[in-house]
């Protein structure tokens, strides 16, 4: 069973409407490049040119947000689920 | 008058309608909201501000509100203290406390924010409001909605001051508290105000929200008869007010309002919470997000998405920013509270104990005119302050025993102000 991915809504078009799909890869890259394999063009949204995040991404690994493990090349086990978030805060 | 254009990314410039929509579909930038300050201008004068109500929707063209206001008509126009005391005690001339605890009706800044949200949230049709809250915003929220009858949601971290919670349950929302820091709390409520089709007024709403912290700043430019201060101190938690402040103040330099050089603006956190000053001190444009770990629970937002904005507005600004330690911030509520009877809380608190700093530091100098930000009230966070408050002396009714105490005491510490401790 592959990572469960949840999908935002600004990028649901790519996903033909679903709000959660899988993914197969060993790293949270592995799985944005299984997306952008299965969804042309997400990948885009996600990463810059150099491949980072962009700002105003936020990409959650069973609740963690990445960056405080090891940002894209965090490791992802099969039934993981990860969360793409838009970066909206305070309160 | 609707003085509003649409709604326009901060990032990639697209533009979108004026809905409840806060992310660009193109780079996931936030959006904000675009003005038509050539129709502002010829109807926006200090005259008709001077004839309205002293509530924040005297600025109303401004703010991005189609409708006559709705909700929050004694919120804002909150006093801008001359605070000689704590100028003393600072060591510096001109000093004021922008005083927003004591906002109504929650006595916190977040009323501004939510009367505008709110309003917008009624205009759009929505029937559900809802937050995620380090507290105050919460409160704000639950009263706003109660007053207009909406149902509400609100989401917290479940270690949140007493006050905090029980300041929001009062009026009757359905309170969900996330085993979890803010940020976590921030996350889930974006999955769910993207499930559910309510108005979550810091997140869906939150283009139309931030606009209410200009008024924070429309208020200290007309209550120093339309001039802006040299220096001014704001606390950042999630990055929303001090950008706004400074956009304010170049609003009113845009439509004729006032004039002369913006103020410079520094940004206050705490050392447990600090990652916008980190990168400032850095020189970074990165923030990198942290685990908050502060007395300053209502700005312990480790990961502050408009944090670069903050950076931004500072650095535009020529100003800077510090952080300080929880025992600094607690210092600085005493200060505060002996020089010039202002409680705040620990946000209130860092502000004050960051403007110190700045002033020890050499950063702001001394004879320049300066303006703290005070953005909630001690009443809610007592914890804070209860374990270095003097406990009261206790005695039976009796004259003699009164007397016998007296003679102990100093009298001159009661006069001598900040400094003594009875």
């Amino acid at each position: 069973m592959p990572a469960k991915v949840r999908i935002p809504t600004p990028l649901r078009r790519f996903t033909g409407g679903s709000e959660e799909v899988g993914a197969a890869g060993a790293t949270v890259a592995a799985v944005v490049n299984d997306l952008e394999r299965q969804f042309v063009g997400i990948k885009d949204r996600l990463c810059d040119e150099e491949g980072r995040v962009r700002r105003f991404v936020n990409i959650y690994l069973n609740g963690d947000d990445i960056r405080f493990l090891a940002n894209l090349e965090t490791a992802v086990k099969d039934g993981d689920e990860l969360s793409i978030v838009p970066a909206i805060a305070g309160g | 008058m609707a003085t509003v254009h649409g709604l326009r990314c901060r990032e990639c410039d697209a533009e979108y309608p004026h809905e409840p929509l806060h992310v660009c579909e193109q780079c996931f930038g936030p959006l904000e909201v675009v003005y038509d300050y050539g129709a502002i201008q010829r109807v926006l004068t200090r005259e008709l501000i001077a004839s309205r109500p002293r509530n924040l929707w005297r600025y109303r063209e401004l703010l991005p509100v189609t409708r006559d206001p709705i909700v929050g008509p004694h919120s804002g126009f909150t006093p801008l203290v001359r605070a000689d005391r704590l100028a003393a005690a600072l060591g510096v001339e001109q000093l004021y406390v922008k005083d927003d605890s004591v906002n109504h009706p929650t006595f916190s800044y977040k009323d501004r924010v939510v009367s505008v949200a709110i309003s917008k949230a009624i205009e759009f049709g929505f029937d559900t409001v809802s937050c995620a809250s380090t507290g105050n915003l919460a409160n704000s929220v639950s009263a706003h909605a109660a007053r207009a009858g909406l149902a509400c949601y609100i989401f917290i971290p479940d270690d949140l001051e007493q006050g905090k919670i029980v300041g929001s349950a009062i009026y009757g929302p359905r309170t969900v508290a996330i085993r979890g820091n803010y940020d976590d709390v921030n996350r889930l409520c974006s999955e769910i105000a993207d499930k559910y089709r309510w108005a979550f007024v810091n997140i869906n709403l939150r283009p139309y929200y931030t606009e209410g912290a200009k008024t924070f700043g429309f208020e200290i430019a007309e209550q120093l008869g339309w001039t802006l201060p040299q220096h001014i101190v704001v606390p950042t938690a999630g990055g929303t007010i001090l950008p706004k402040v400074a956009r304010a103040f170049e609003e009113l330099a845009q439509i004729g309002l006032v004039s002369g050089p913006m103020p410079k603006i520094y940004t206050a956190q705490a050392a447990g919470c600090a990652p916008v000053v980190r990168a400032l001190h850095r020189g970074a444009d990165l923030i990198e997000p942290v685990k908050p770990e502060t007395i300053a629970k209502s700005i312990a937002i480790g990961n502050p998405a408009d944090g670069y904005y903050v950076l931004k507005a500072v650095r535009d600004s020529g100003g800077w920013g510090e952080a300080v330690t929880d025992e600094e911030i607690v210092s600085a509520i005493h200060l505060l509270a002996r020089t010039e009877g202002i409680f705040t809380e620990p946000a209130g608190g860092t502000t004050v104990a960051v403007t110190r700093k700045l002033i020890e530091s050499g950063r702001i100098p001394r004879h320049e005119s300066i303006v703290i930000s005070v953005t909630g009230n001690g009443y809610k966070t007592l914890e804070a302050v209860s374990a270095s408050v003097a406990a009261p002396f206790t005695i039976n009714a009796r004259l003699q025993e009164f007397d016998r105490l007296y003679d102990t005491l100093d009298p001159q510490a009661q006069t001598r102000g900040a400094a003594a401790r009875p």
